[in-house]
């Protein structure tokens, strides 16, 4: 039996969550966006600046050979976390976009050419599409779709035909949009049986759900850190190590040589190889932190809450709400995650939000970096409500109530 | 603070529900210019016909929120049967009233608030309030922006 989350002692350790916004309680249901920080990762960014704030891999220093270890305890633990084989298969990057433009430079730039494919799902987000269209429109890679269906799961009916003479595979866990959870280890094994490697976007999974990237058997995985109760400013790509070692640098500079001479440059090992300059070391620091937070928790026991409170969540909407609420995407908890994207009567997702914020409730107005999948929906853009460890029913109902008032505001 | 009436003013609302010169014009011979908010998705169409000398047409198209649509809804009132340079005047001015720095992000009143009617803006003057919300100023605006490229392909 997996242990059951106290909602009301993790929402104590976020300083944030006491806060008040146009003198309401905050309620934060924007997650998806970027997650708040409990104490126990503040605290150790200060302990980071006031006690070993030093640069790492260069002095010999006590204070510097504590930092160094601090960061690479750092890696070690997220190797843990993600179900790594290797602790130098995790490499930091600033986030998950620099991580996927980290794949697609090195890794892209040695392995593809004119005539490849790269096959993306069409509910990513624009930092798992841009960097692939930059390499088609700089050496002719062909870029194809996995199709959205109208019930917000991709359309796998004609996947045979759209594998054909891909190499690259790039997909995300769960969706930023529709909250969608597509099959990863049976795509996985599609990609692998037309001899493509799978690219795993586990931004929006990671901070959510426990993750064994060996399970999945992928090649390369993304995250980032400031989703999952860590800082901004850092982010991690898992690749499988083999694949790491054959690639060349991204971002040349200190740190990342084994030599340097007048005539030229010898790569370091990975994965100081991808770290070039001076890592955000309190950001790895604090963002092992949060793993510790998250791992104290449980992964499963925050997997479970949210599954309830999603549930919840989809029968208070459709309760007080009826017709007059759609939410895009999967309508059952089993097959997505708590990322709920609502369009209530005809109110635009901006003036919504404007309420909403008037009650204190936090969503995200806009196009979520997926314009391609707005385009299926057919709306410009879409109010975003997104849960996690830190959220309960008094937040969905509060959201509930906001949306009422909402339409009460707008009716003609 | 700056509550949802300093925003929502009783004529945006009336502009939204029923917005004025919505449409689309023939080009040629009449001008268009497309506009995006890339931060929300929002993103409209202005189309322009000018007949000697003054602006004898215009047509809004496109999907947006409140703001941008009764902004540019009373925008196209606000021009129609102007010379094109006299439209410039009332975008500049627009502008103006919009500029988050001569009001500050507070949303204290400047002292111009205290003003009837400032700018000569008229009805525009309902939208003021949006600076108290920095972040739909680009809202109010976008229409204002695509005027502005419009205008840029009409000679003179």
């Amino acid at each position: 039996m997996t242990t059951i989350l106290d909602v009301a002692a993790v929402k104590a350790d976020f300083p944030l969550l006491k806060r008040e916004v146009h003198g309401r309680p905050i309620v934060y249901l924007d997650s998806a966006a970027t997650s708040q920080k409990p104490h126990q990762v503040l605290d150790a960014l200060n302990r980071y600046y006031e006690e070993i704030n030093a640069n790492i891999h260069r002095g010999a220093y006590h204070i510097a050979e504590q930092a160094t270890t601090a960061v690479e305890d750092s890696r070690a633990a997220l190797a843990r976390f993600v179900g790594a084989p290797e602790t130098t298969e995790i490499v930091f990057a600033k986030n998950a976009t620099e991580a996927i433009n980290l794949v697609a430079h090195s890794w892209g730039r040695t392995n593809l050419d004119s005539g490849d494919i790269v096959l993306l799902s069409a509910m990513e987000h624009h930092a798992n599409i841009v960097p692939w269209q930059q390499l088609a429109a700089e050496r002719g890679v062909e870029v194809r779709w996995i199709p959205v269906g109208d019930d917000g799961h991709l359309d796998f009916s004609d996947l045979d035909r759209l594998l054909d003479g891909v190499r690259l595979v790039a997909v995300s866990a769960a969706s930023n949009v529709l909250g969608t959870l597509p099959p990863i280890r049976w795509i996985v094994e599609a990609a692998h049986a037309v001899g493509a490697l799978c690219l795993v976007d586990a931004s929006q999974w990671v901070p959510h759900q426990p993750t064994d990237v060996t399970a999945w058997n992928c090649d390369f995985v993304v995250f980032t850190g400031h989703k999952m109760c860590g800082p901004t400013g850092v982010g991690v790509l898992w690749g499988r190590s083999d694949l790491l070692n054959a690639m060349p640098p991204f971002l040349g500079g200190g740190s990342m040589i084994r030599n340097v001479t007048f005539d030229g440059f010898k790569p370091a090992e990975v994965p100081a190889r991808f770290e070039a300059g001076t890592q955000p070391i309190a950001e790895i620091i604090g963002l092992h932190a949060a793993v510790k937070y998250l791992e104290a928790i449980g992964m499963e026991a925050i997997r479970d809450h949210e599954r309830d409170l999603t549930a919840y969540a989809l029968q208070t909407l459709s309760e007080r709400l009826g017709d007059d609420l759609t939410i895009h995407g999967p309508n059952t908890v089993e097959d997505r995650g708590g990322t709920l994207s609502l369009a209530y009567r005809d109110i635009h997702p901006h003036d919504l939000s404007q309420v909403l914020d008037q009650h204190g409730v936090c969503v995200r107005a806009g196009h979520h970096c997926a314009k391609p999948l707005m385009t299926i929906l057919g709306v410009n853009a879409t109010a975003r409500a997104s849960l996690y460890l830190y959220n309960d029913k008094a937040d969905v109902d509060a959201l509930v109530d906001a949306l009422v008032d909402a339409g009460e505001f707008f009716a003609l | 603070m700056a509550g949802l009436e300093d925003l929502y003013r009783e004529i945006i609302l009336d502009h939204y529900r029923n917005p004025r010169n919505r449409g689309e014009l023939e080009v040629p011979p009449a001008k268009v210019a497309e506009g995006f908010n890339p931060l929300c998705g929002d993103e409209i169409q202005v189309y322009l016909m000018v007949t000697d000398g003054m602006i004898s047409d215009i047509r809004i198209g496109g999907q947006g929120c409140s703001i941008s649509q009764s902004s540019a809804s009373m925008m196209s009132t606000a021009v129609v049967g102007q010379t094109p340079g006299e439209a410039r005047e009332v975008l500049r001015s627009f502008k103006e009233m919009m500029s988050i720095h001569e009001h500050g992000l507070d949303g204290e009143a400047s002292p111009s608030d205290q003003r009837p009617d400032p700018s000569g803006l008229g009805d525009l003057e309902a939208l003021r309030g949006v600076v108290k919300f920095p972040v739909r100023i680009k809202c109010a605006t976008l229409g204002w922006n695509t005027l502005d490229q419009v205008l840029g392909q009409v000679d003179g």
